[in-house]
């Protein structure tokens, strides 16, 4: 277990692994994501009230779902990081932010959009999920500023793993102080949760997208944290090797 | 030999645990340092206090006199204040240990570093978050505000800056010895700050418009608590990390 | 027997640059080590290695045998450090600087002023320490060590700053630290003549 945990910790191992690995991500998700997003759009029945504009949620709701999970992602490997002291898992870290924080613009902007026919606004401010997500938004923000702030990569790591983890905690409270802000100002949203239940035509599409969006980020990801290590350990012998034998330059 | 070792790593453990300050001390010194700092130089202290006054005339000359208006947008406007004259009181924090040097003794020191870093937390909000609350009933008067709404005002002012001055010290431990560190600690610490603004100004809002607010001041004492027993330990953690 | 304080297979990155590899050291009372090199060297680096403020690639420093990682309280307790920078307030008097320091502290050893009295600054108690010059200001960092009353000492540069008088305070404070038992980590860049069992570390 433990060597193979070490194995797996091991850069150049894992520059490999990912590599081997990444497809097997990316082409299911691709595939995924083009049945979700036709039947979604061209088979699924329309909404008996919001019509066609609810396919949105075909991209809304699985940006929604991966801006949270790569939060997740960046905060438990920051603490893998600081507490075990790997530094593969600060790359991930550093490699999931920028996902995290664009998946969470998408969600914003594609929430905004389906708000205009919803709401008749581009922006409610009583919505507690787009208060949260919003949030969200600053917090990958920040991190990635304190990031780039810091020039040793060592203490970069360090320090947003920190920020990360306190983050975690902070958008807990968010979460819930959000809800209890909004039940003030409007008791109702439109999706409320366990609210209408969704045809199952309309959910078969939904969940092939969420997958196929996990898989694809999956792969992204992969690919994202080969470059980091490769950056990070261009100075190394190995990553000197690779790129100097005749078949490497991959 | 392995065992006179031994006795004498005991022995001086011994001695440790019995002459060691206790936290309570290290605390109390780390606490008074800080507001013998303060009060030599008052203008750090008087500083934040000026632009939270100053915020609070800038809206009734903004947008108008009307009373109604001004007491409906009283209870934000004063919490916004706090938070922003907070946030600017948060830069000075660890700079000037940072720079003197007095935070590697700190780094070394016997004392638990959250417990003294705690101390400071203590020592700022004493000297930037308690002028703001006890400053504030007399702002809120003056924007029409009825006595209730203001004790409300005052419990969650004084819950908000305690949260306030342990969320900063992360962000302010976390960014020393940055060059680009006063808009990076807002951005730091304005997100984690939401959620205190929320619960505090909402809940005024509410004794206001004569409806249960309990819950948010609740919520608020809750996350106090929770700040006071973890945010030191992140403080500390920043703090090592920044030094290196 | 185990050392005191010792180091073992100490290897130190900042950014790209390796300071030191696999570098061993161990230290007994009376004894002194001597970290030698040119500025850049790593010579602090060392010395905040030792602290525990420097996070080492590999390796780990003992005290009394055990990692000082999992007992830094303790090992704080033991020692104190004398920086580049003093750390001392500018705002505060000399007095109340040193009042801080000895209240995170066991209350044991000599008081104040009398300290400040061998050291010669004792007229300058009420100042504050923004009026103090550079070598004053020094002479306070000795006061702080010896108001601590650890067995050991980390000094980085402690010359610097100091005129001859000051040096051969320096060294006698030394010489006396060392014959009751105490030890020293210094980083100089100049030799020290001191009658002791030296170890010395080249860095470059």
């Amino acid at each position: 277990m433990w060597t193979w945990f070490h194995k797996l910790a091991s850069p150049p191992h894992f520059y490999r692994l990912a590599k081997a690995l990444s497809p097997w991500f990316l082409v299911p998700g691709l595939a995924l994501i083009a049945y979700g997003t036709f039947t979604g759009l061209f088979i699924a029945p329309p909404d008996y009230q919001q019509g066609d504009a609810y396919r949105i949620i075909y991209v809304h709701v699985p940006s929604a779902y991966l801006s949270q999970m790569a939060y997740t992602v960046m905060a438990i490997a920051g603490g893998i990081g600081l507490i075990w002291r790997m530094k593969l898992s600060h790359a991930v870290a550093a490699a999931v932010a920028p996902l995290g924080a664009w998946f969470t613009f998408l969600s914003l902007a594609t929430g905004s959009i389906w708000g205009r026919p919803m709401w008749g606004t581009w922006w409610e401010w009583g919505d507690p999920r787009m208060m949260s997500q919003l949030i969200l938004l600053f917090l990958y923000l920040g991190y990635m500023a304190l990031r780039a702030s810091i020039d040793d990569t060592a203490k970069a790591d360090k320090a947003s793993a920190v920020l990360a983890l306190v983050g975690v905690i902070n958008l807990v409270i968010v979460r819930y102080s959000v809800e209890w802000w909004s039940s003030l100002h409007q008791g109702q949203t439109i999706l409320a949760e366990g609210g209408p239940a969704i045809d199952a035509e309309m959910l078969y599409p939904l969940l092939a997208n969420i997958l196929g969006f996990a898989l694809v980020f999956g792969s992204l990801l992969l690919r994202r944290v080969r470059t980091e290590v490769l950056y990070r350990e261009r100075r190394t012998r190995w990553v000197r090797e690779m790129i100097l034998s005749p078949q490497g330059q991959t | 030999m392995k065992d006179a070792d031994a006795d004498l790593g005991e022995d001086e453990d011994r001695i440790f645990l019995s002459n060691m300050p206790g936290l309570m001390a290290g605390l109390a010194a780390s606490t008074r340092r800080d507001l013998v700092l303060a009060w030599k130089r008052p203008g750090d202290v008087l500083n934040p206090l000026f632009f939270f006054v100053m915020v609070l005339i800038l809206f009734p000359l903004a947008l108008g006199p009307s009373a109604e208006q001004l007491q409906a947008i009283g209870p934000g406007v004063v919490w916004v204040a706090a938070l922003l004259a907070m946030l600017i009181s948060l830069n000075s924090l660890f700079s000037a240990d940072y720079e003197d040097g007095s935070l590697e003794q700190w780094l070394v020191s016997p004392q638990p570093l959250p417990v003294l870093a705690l101390g400071k937390s203590v020592a700022h909000w004493m000297t930037s978050g308690l002028p703001l609350v006890l400053l504030s009933p007399l702002l809120a008067a003056t924007y029409g505000l009825p006595a209730k709404v203001i004790v409300v005002l005052l419990v969650t002012l004084s819950l908000g800056t305690i949260i306030l001055s342990l969320l900063g010290s992360i962000g302010a431990a976390l960014t020393v010895g940055l060059h680009r560190g006063t808009a990076l600690l807002s951005l730091l610490v304005l997100p984690l700050a939401m959620p205190v603004l929320l619960l505090g100004s909402n809940s005024v809002s509410l004794a206001a418009g004569n409806e249960t607010h309990t819950a948010g001041v609740w919520a608020l004492a809750a996350y106090a608590t929770a700040a006071i027993s973890l945010a030191p330990y992140a403080t500390a953690a920043a703090l090592r990390i920044s030094n290196e | 027997m185990t050392a005191k304080l010792s180091g073992r297979d100490l290897t130190l990155f900042r950014g790209e640059r390796c300071l030191f590899k696999r570098l061993n050291f161990a230290l007994n009372p009376g004894e002194m080590l001597l970290l030698e090199g040119a500025n850049g060297s790593g010579k602090t680096s060392l010395l905040k290695a030792i602290l525990g403020m420097l996070e080492l690639e590999t390796g780990e420093v003992s005290w009394n045998g055990e990692p000082v990682r999992n007992r830094r309280q303790r090992f704080h307790a033991a020692l104190a450090w004398m920086a580049h920078r003093v750390g001392f307030k500018a705002d505060l008097t000399l007095l109340e600087n040193l009042e801080f320091e000895r209240a995170l502290r066991p209350q044991r050893g000599d008081d104040i002023v009398s300290v400040l009295e061998r050291l010669g600054i004792e007229r300058l108690r009420q100042l504050p320490m923004r009026s103090l010059s550079a070598g004053q200001q020094r002479r306070a960092a000795l006061a702080r060590m010896l108001i601590a009353d650890v067995p050991l000492w980390l000094m980085d540069e402690p010359f610097t700053n100091l005129d001859r008088a000051g040096r051969a305070l320096v060294f006698k404070l030394v010489r006396e630290h060392l014959g009751r038992g105490g030890m020293c980590v210094v980083a100089a860049h100049q030799d020290v003549d001191i009658d002791a069992t030296i170890h010395r570390i080249e860095l470059r």
